[in-house]
C-alpha cells in the first residue's frame, strides 16, 4: 500500500469508530455524564462541603481533576475493548484482515477512535464540573500531554484485553475487577499522604496514581508524586503495551485460526 | 501467462492436531471459473480461508498472480475479493456503509467507493436497501451484500465460499447470471459448493478434495466424459401392471406410468425405444434422473473414503 492509501485506511477505521460511539451516544457518551455529575454533586458538593480542604485546596477543587481523568480512562478503554471485540464476535474484524492494511494501521485506527471518546467524554466532564467547582489551569501543557497519554495507554490496554477475550464475560471482568479498584485507589478521591508510610508506598505501584496526579499538577499545580516520573511511568506503559498490542495482531492471535 | 492461484504443497493442521490439508497443490488460470468441491470437513474452507489470510497455513506456498501471500501481502490482497460462507458484516451498518468502509480498507478514497457502492448495489438488487441497516436484509440480500463487498475493490481473483447456499432458485439463477458477467469481464472466480449443478453450469475447471487432499482435478468435461452410465426416468402413455425386460437395458417399472432405465455411454437410446415400440409402450417424454457431476463426486469420494484411487 501507498502512504495515501494508508492514510485512507487509518481515516476509515477512524471514521467507523466514531460513527459508532455517535450512534450510540445513549449507550457511549450519556453514562459517563450522569455518573461524573453524580460525583461531583454527592462527593464535591454534599460529602465535600464537609471534609473541607485536602492537599491545601477545596474538596472539590482536589476530586475534579481525577474525576475528569477517571472518565479518560474508562471510556478510552471500554471504546476499543467494547467496538473491537464486537468485530470479533460478529466477524466482521474479517474485513480488516482480508484487507492489504498493515496490522500498526489497524492498532492506530482503533486507538484513536478510543481516544477521541475517553478526550470527547473528559472535555463533556471537564465542562460540566465547571458548574460546580472553580479552578484555572496551571499548565496547559502537562494537562494536555498526560491527557492525551493517558487516552492513549488505555486504549491499547483495551484492544489487549478484546484480543484476549473468549466471550462478553471476559471484557468485563478486566474493567470490574482491576481498572475500577485502581481508579479508586489511584488517588482520585484522597492524598496519598493520608495513607501512611507503607500504604502510600503500595500505591505507587499503581500507574493510575501517576496519571491522576500529573493531571491534578496540570489543572492545580499540586502533586503527591513527582511530574517527570509520572511522564517517565506512562510513556514506558505506552511503549510497552503498543509493542504487546502490534504483536498480537501482527501474529493473529485469537483472530485467525 | 501468469497464473491467478498457486498453491504449493499446502499444509494445516491445527490446534489440536487435526490434519486439515494435507500438501495439496493446485493452480487457477487467469480469466478461469474454478470449482473447489468436497463433502463438509475435506479443507474446502481451510484453503479459501488460507488464500485469503483469515487461516494460518502450516507449510507450503501460495501465491496470488505471482505474488507470495507471505512475501508480498499487500499486493496479494489487493488482488483477492472474498465472500465468506458466513455472514461477517456489522449487522448494525448500513450496507453503502459497510461497502465504504471495505473500500477505505483497500486505500480507496470515499468518493471514488461513492460511485463504485451505488454501482455493484444497483447491479445486485439492493440500491432501495442502501440505507437500511443490514441487519433487516434477507438471507438473500446478506449475501448479495457481501459479493458486493467482495467486488468493490475490483479484485482479479474473486473467492466465492458457497455463495449461494439457502437461496431460492430464482434468485440463484440470478446469481449466477451476475458471476458469468463477472467472469467474462476477466475475473477469475473460485467456487465452493454444495449444489454440483452449480459447478456443472458455471464452471470450467474443478478441482475435488476430501480429506484434505485433492483427489480430483481436471475440466467439468473431462470429468464427465469419465461416466459411464446415466439414468433415465421414461414417462409411459398406456399403465404398466408388469416391468418389461430387455435385453442389455435394466428396467425398473417405478409406477404404473413410469419406467426408469440405466443406460451404457456405448448403448443406444434409439435401439432403446425400438424395442420398447416393439412391445407396445409408447414413450411420452424422458429425463435424466441423476445430477451427472453429483454421481461422479459420490463415487469419487467414496473411492477415496476405501483407498481405492487417489489419481
Amino acid at each position: 500500500m501507498t502512504s495515501q492509501q494508508k492514510w485512507i485506511a487509518f481515516i476509515t477505521i477512524v471514521r467507523r469508530e466514531v460513527q459508532r460511539f455517535l450512534r450510540i451516544w445513549p449507550q457511549t457518551l450519556l453514562p459517563p455524564v450522569i455518573t461524573i455529575v453524580l460525583y461531583f454533586v454527592i462527593f464535591g458538593t454534599l460529602i465535600g462541603s464537609r471534609i473541607g480542604e485536602m492537599s491545601g485546596l477545596p474538596y472539590i477543587q482536589f476530586v475534579a481533576p481525577g474525576l475528569i481523568m477517571m472518565s479518560v480512562i474508562t471510556n478510552s478503554y471500554s471504546n476499543v475493548v467494547s467496538s473491537f471485540f464486537g468485530s470479533k464476535f460478529q466477524r466482521n474484524i474479517e474485513e480488516l484482515l482480508v484487507s492489504p492494511v498493515p496490522s500498526w494501521i489497524i492498532l492506530s485506527g482503533y486507538v484513536v477512535g478510543g481516544m477521541s471518546r475517553g478526550l470527547g467524554v473528559g472535555l463533556i466532564v471537564t465542562v460540566l464540573s465547571l458548574y460546580f467547582a472553580d479552578f484555572s489551569i496551571h499548565s496547559l501543557p502537562v494537562t494536555i500531554a498526560i491527557v492525551l497519554m493517558t487516552s492513549l495507554m488505555f486504549s491499547l490496554a483495551g484492544l489487549i484485553n478484546a484480543v484476549f477475550a473468549r466471550n462478553f464475560d471476559d471484557i468485563s471482568i478486566i474493567p470490574t475487577f482491576v481498572l475500577t479498584p485502581l481508579i479508586y485507589l489511584g488517588g482520585v478521591f484522597y492524598s496519598i499522604d493520608m495513607l501512611g508510610e507503607f500504604w502510600g508506598s503500595v500505591s505507587k505501584i499503581n500507574p493510575i496514581l501517576y496519571m491522576v496526579n500529573a493531571f491534578r499538577y496540570g489543572i492545580a499545580g499540586i502533586s503527591d508524586i513527582n511530574i517527570t516520573w509520572a511522564f517517565t511511568m506512562v510513556s514506558l506503559f505506552c511503549v510497552l503495551l503498543f509493542a504487546i498490542a502490534l504483536n498480537l495482531l501482527d501474529k493473529g492471535s485469537r483472530l485467525r485460526s | 501467462m501468469q497464473a491467478a492461484l498457486t498453491i504449493d504443497q499446502l499444509t494445516k493442521t491445527y490446534e489440536g492436531g487435526f490434519q486439515a490439508l494435507k500438501d495439496i497443490s493446485l493452480t487457477v488460470e487467469q480469466g478461469d471459473f474454478f470449482a473447489l468441491l468436497g463433502p463438509n470437513g475435506a479443507g474446502k474452507s481451510t484453503t479459501i480461508g488460507i488464500i485469503c489470510s483469515l487461516v494460518l497455513k502450516t507449510g507450503g506456498k501460495v501465491s496470488i498472480f505471482g505474488h507470495d501471500i507471505d512475501q508480498d501481502f499487500s499486493q496479494a490482497k489487493q488482488l483477492v475479493g472474498v465472500v465468506p460462507q458466513e455472514f461477517n458484516f456489522n449487522q448494525f451498518e448500513k450496507p453503502i456503509d459497510i461497502l465504504i468502509h471495505q473500500a477505505g480498507y483497500f486505500g480507496i478514497p470515499r468518493d471514488i467507493a461513492l460511485v463504485r457502492a451505488e454501482k455493484y448495489l444497483r447491479q445486485l438488487g439492493l440500491w432501495d436497501k442502501s440505507h437500511v441497516p443490514s441487519r433487516t436484509l434477507s438471507g438473500g440480500m446478506k449475501r448479495r451484500l457481501m459479493i458486493a463487498r467482495a467486488l468493490i475493490h475490483e479484485p482479479k481473483l474473486l473467492v466465492l465460499d458457497e455463495p449461494t447456499a439457502g437461496v431460492d432458485i430464482e434468485l440463484r439463477r440470478s446469481m449466477w447470471e451476475f458471476l458469468r458477467e463477472i467472469n467474462a469481464s476477466g475475473t477469475t472466480i473460485i467456487l465452493t459448493t454444495h449444489y454440483l449443478e452449480e459447478a456443472e453450469s458455471l464452471c470450467r475447471n474443478v478441482a475435488i478434495i476430501d480429506h484434505g487432499t485433492i483427489v480430483q482435478n481436471t475440466s467439468i468435461r473431462a470429468l464427465l466424459a469419465q461416466l459411464n452410465k446415466e439414468l433415465f426416468v421414461l414417462d409411459i402413455r398406456e399403465p404398466l401392471t408388469q416391468c418389461p425386460e430387455i435385453e442389455g437395458y435394466p428396467l425398473t417399472l417405478v409406477e404404473p406410468n413410469v419406467l426408469e432405465v440405466e443406460v451404457e455411454k456405448s448403448q443406444s437410446i434409439n435401439h432403446l425405444f425400438e424395442v420398447l415400440s416393439g412391445q407396445g409402450i409408447e414413450v411420452l417424454s424422458m429425463r435424466n434422473k441423476t445430477n451427472r457431476l453429483e454421481e461422479l463426486f459420490f463415487t469419487m469420494v467414496e473411492k477415496n473414503l476405501t483407498g481405492e484411487s487417489h489419481d
